[in-house]
């Protein structure tokens, strides 16, 4: 079931037709789901302040309800080591159509998976799950499935992605940490029953997948008009 | 709503037999089951009159029986009035050959008719459509008899948004011994649809395995669909149309973008263990296999040849189909070399494929496939049979599958399809044994089982 304070954050996002990061990012963490610690940031000042307060390097990215795709308009900066850089990409972005501040965030590693779900007309709501990051079309490297996904489902997704043995630890590289992984795809096919009815689309992406655990690193709903 | 009176009417009434144009569908459907079938046949026609000897009665409550199933074949003005007609005669349920509704955008009025009849929980099939098959018992298909080619009474229910492709289904069926115990053609399917169906046939006890070619779904009817394949039993196959149409509106998501019309259809039946065909063909071998096997494999074949070319053929279609061609245990290769003639000793390949040799005879083959039926290595054989090897004779199909039924584990068999080789491929089918009419269709029939998961 959604909370009050998630119909809230949708709510708030209804003008737009599409719910923008932050507000995205904080549904998913109050439906138990890993985000990356993050700050929407309206002044350069409270930017600084938080980079200082969670480490640097940090990642930076545009909030404008005008800007769906951020990396299309240099939206997106990462790998920030001091203040000086700081400045100079909030400085770069703050010209951007629509500026409504910036978030920044802790830099979080891992291979980039997208985990996505649409309302489809014949089956209703349906999740996706495969290799993601701003390529994630070109490879097209998917599985599909009715929601709500059980273990086994969310376990044939996974294996019926082909570059899986990314996932399971390639050439001396640290595997993905699947159980992780399982419970996000699990938990998220539950969140989305409970907003089929409200949305068109949702992607998460990427989904920064390491030893450790797996975040959302970015998210986009888009609403039902 | 029970659908039982569509399938096993014991009395029908064709509504709309013409005096004037014996080639009237209603007149087509009247004689071949007044003629062929066991259902107690009326027809009827406000004019009356008499059809050949017979009443052409003026309405159905003249009729001197109950009736279960009325056909309608009149003009599609007509319908809704003949349905009323229908329910007030307490009739169980209709099949309404007539066109002219949402094909022809004439939306409203089926709709109308659709709303009276679930008003009154009368169920029909159509309208524009071909309706149902069921031999012995009734045949609504409007295709003169003499034109039909009649598959055996069998196990397989198929079910098609098209009435053309059930008829072809029919003729491949019967070609490839696949016994049939209902088809339907939906046509505009405005009341009953692929998921009244397939609830209605995972529950009759005539059939083992139901198939359906599906064009596409209304607004959450697929979600409806696979959510009644899950709990279903028996097997479901399904072959789509359609599959090229762009899903791709929704730009600004990559997700909508990725999850096209035809791969959330495809994906959706698999996660559910709906097995889905590629093309008719496959369709009818994955029916025959399931019809056979109506069960799941791992999917480690053990391949059994009297030609080492057969046998290479088979192993590069398995493992093309996601099946595994597994290396026999030393156990085994050890109890084949043992049961082989002593001709086949040394000549023999004992690695998977089993190569037998054109001097292969009946008994090496039953007992390569008696070794093999006994490894828990292998779930399953194909049995590459080329009958024109001298030492095979016309009773090893039969011979097989008394062996069969004795050691359980399935065989798929391969012989080429011709009249001098039938009567080995009929005591195959006997036994229940799926006999396929090329090595890729054998391995399609392998396929079928390793795909069809319950969920």
């Amino acid at each position: 079931m959604l909370t009050k304070d998630m119909n809230d954050l949708l709510q708030s996002a209804h003008t737009y037709g599409w719910v923008m990061e932050p507000y995205a990012k904080r549904l998913f963490a109050l439906a138990g789901m890993d985000v990356p610690r993050f700050k929407w940031a309206r002044s350069l000042d409270e930017g600084v302040s938080f980079a200082h307060e969670i480490g640097y390097p940090v990642v930076m990215k545009i909030v404008s309800p005008q800007v769906v795709h951020k990396s299309d308009v240099g939206g997106v900066a990462i790998g920030i080591t001091d203040s000086t850089g700081l400045a100079s990409a909030f400085n770069r972005m703050s010209t951007i159509k629509g500026f409504a501040g910036v978030i920044v965030e802790e830099t979080v590693k891992g291979i980039e998976l997208i985990i996505g779900a649409t309302i489809d007309e014949q089956f209703g709501p349906v999740i996706l799950v495969g290799i993601g990051g701003t390529s994630t079309e070109i490879y097209h490297d998917v599985g599909l499935a009715m929601a709500p996904l059980c273990e086994s489902d969310v376990d044939n997704m996974i294996r019926g992605i082909k570059a899986v043995p990314l996932l399971k630890g390639f050439r001396g590289s640290e595997p993905a940490n699947i159980d992780a992984l399982k419970k996000l795809v699990i938990r998220f096919s539950e969140l989305v029953m409970d907003l089929g009815d409200i949305i068109e689309s949702i992607d998460l992406n990427p989904v920064m997948c390491s030893a450790e655990r797996c975040v959302i690193a970015d998210a986009r709903i888009m609403l039902r008009k | 709503m029970n659908l039982e009176k569509l399938f096993k009417p014991e009395t029908m009434a064709v509504i709309g037999v013409s005096l004037t144009n014996e080639a009237h569908p209603a007149n087509v459907i009247y004689n071949k089951n007044r003629l062929r079938y066991e259902a107690r046949t009326f027809a009827v026609n406000p004019r009356g009159g008499h059809i050949r000897g017979d009443v052409l009665y003026k309405k159905l409550e003249e009729v001197p029986e109950k009736i279960d199933l009325a056909v309608i074949a009149v003009k599609a003005e007509f319908v809704l009035s003949v349905v009323e007609e229908c329910i007030n005669a307490g009739v169980k349920g209709a099949v309404i050959v007539s066109g002219g509704f949402a094909e022809t955008g004439s939306n409203e009025l089926q709709d109308r008719i659709a709303a009276l009849a679930r008003e009154a929980q009368f169920p029909f099939i159509g309208p524009n459509c071909l309706g149902v098959y069921a031999a012995p018992r009734m045949d609504t298909l409007f295709i003169p008899s003499e034109r039909m080619v009649r598959p055996e009474k069998g196990r397989v229910a198929m079910i098609s948004q098209s009435g053309g492709v059930v008829v072809d289904q029919m003729v491949k069926a019967a070609a490839e011994g696949v016994g049939l115990s209902t088809a339907v053609s939906i046509g505009n399917k405005a009341l009953i649809k692929e998921t009244d169906l397939l609830r209605y046939f995972a529950g009759d006890p005539e059939t083992d395995v139901i198939t359906f070619y599906i064009e596409g779904f209304g607004k959450n009817e697929g979600r409806e669909f696979a959510l009644a394949a899950a709990e279903c039993t028996k097997p479901v196959i399904v072959l789509k149309a359609g599959k090229t149409a762009a899903g791709n509106k929704a730009v600004s998501s990559h997700t909508a973008a990725m999850a096209g019309n035809y791969q959330v259809f495809s994906s959706v039946m698999a996660q559910k263990g709906v097995v889905e065909a590629t093309d008719e063909f496959e369709l009818m071998a994955f029916a025959e296999s399931l019809s056979c096997y109506p069960r799941n494999i791992r999917g480690k074949i053990g391949i059994i040849t009297g030609s080492g070319g057969h046998g290479a053929l088979c192993t590069d279609a398995c493992i093309s189909h996601g099946l595994v061609v597994p290396a026999l245990g030393e156990e085994t290769r050890l109890a084949l070399k043992e049961a082989l003639s002593p001709v086949l000793k040394n000549i023999a390949s004992y690695a998977n494929p089993v190569d037998l040799t054109g001097s292969s005879t009946d008994e090496d083959f039953l007992a390569a496939a008696h070794v093999l039926s006994k490894d828990p290595g292998i779930d399953c054989i194909i049995m590459l049979l080329l009958p024109y090897i001298p030492g095979i004779t016309v009773d090893l199909g039969a011979k097989l599958g008394m062996m069969h039924q004795q050691d359980g584990k399935p065989i798929i068999a391969y012989v080429p399809h011709v009249e001098k080789y039938r009567i080995i491929v009929e005591g195959f089918n006997f036994y229940t044994i799926p006999v396929a009419h090329s090595v890729e269709d054998a391995v399609h029939m392998a396929e079928a089982m390793r795909r069809n998961k319950l969920c």
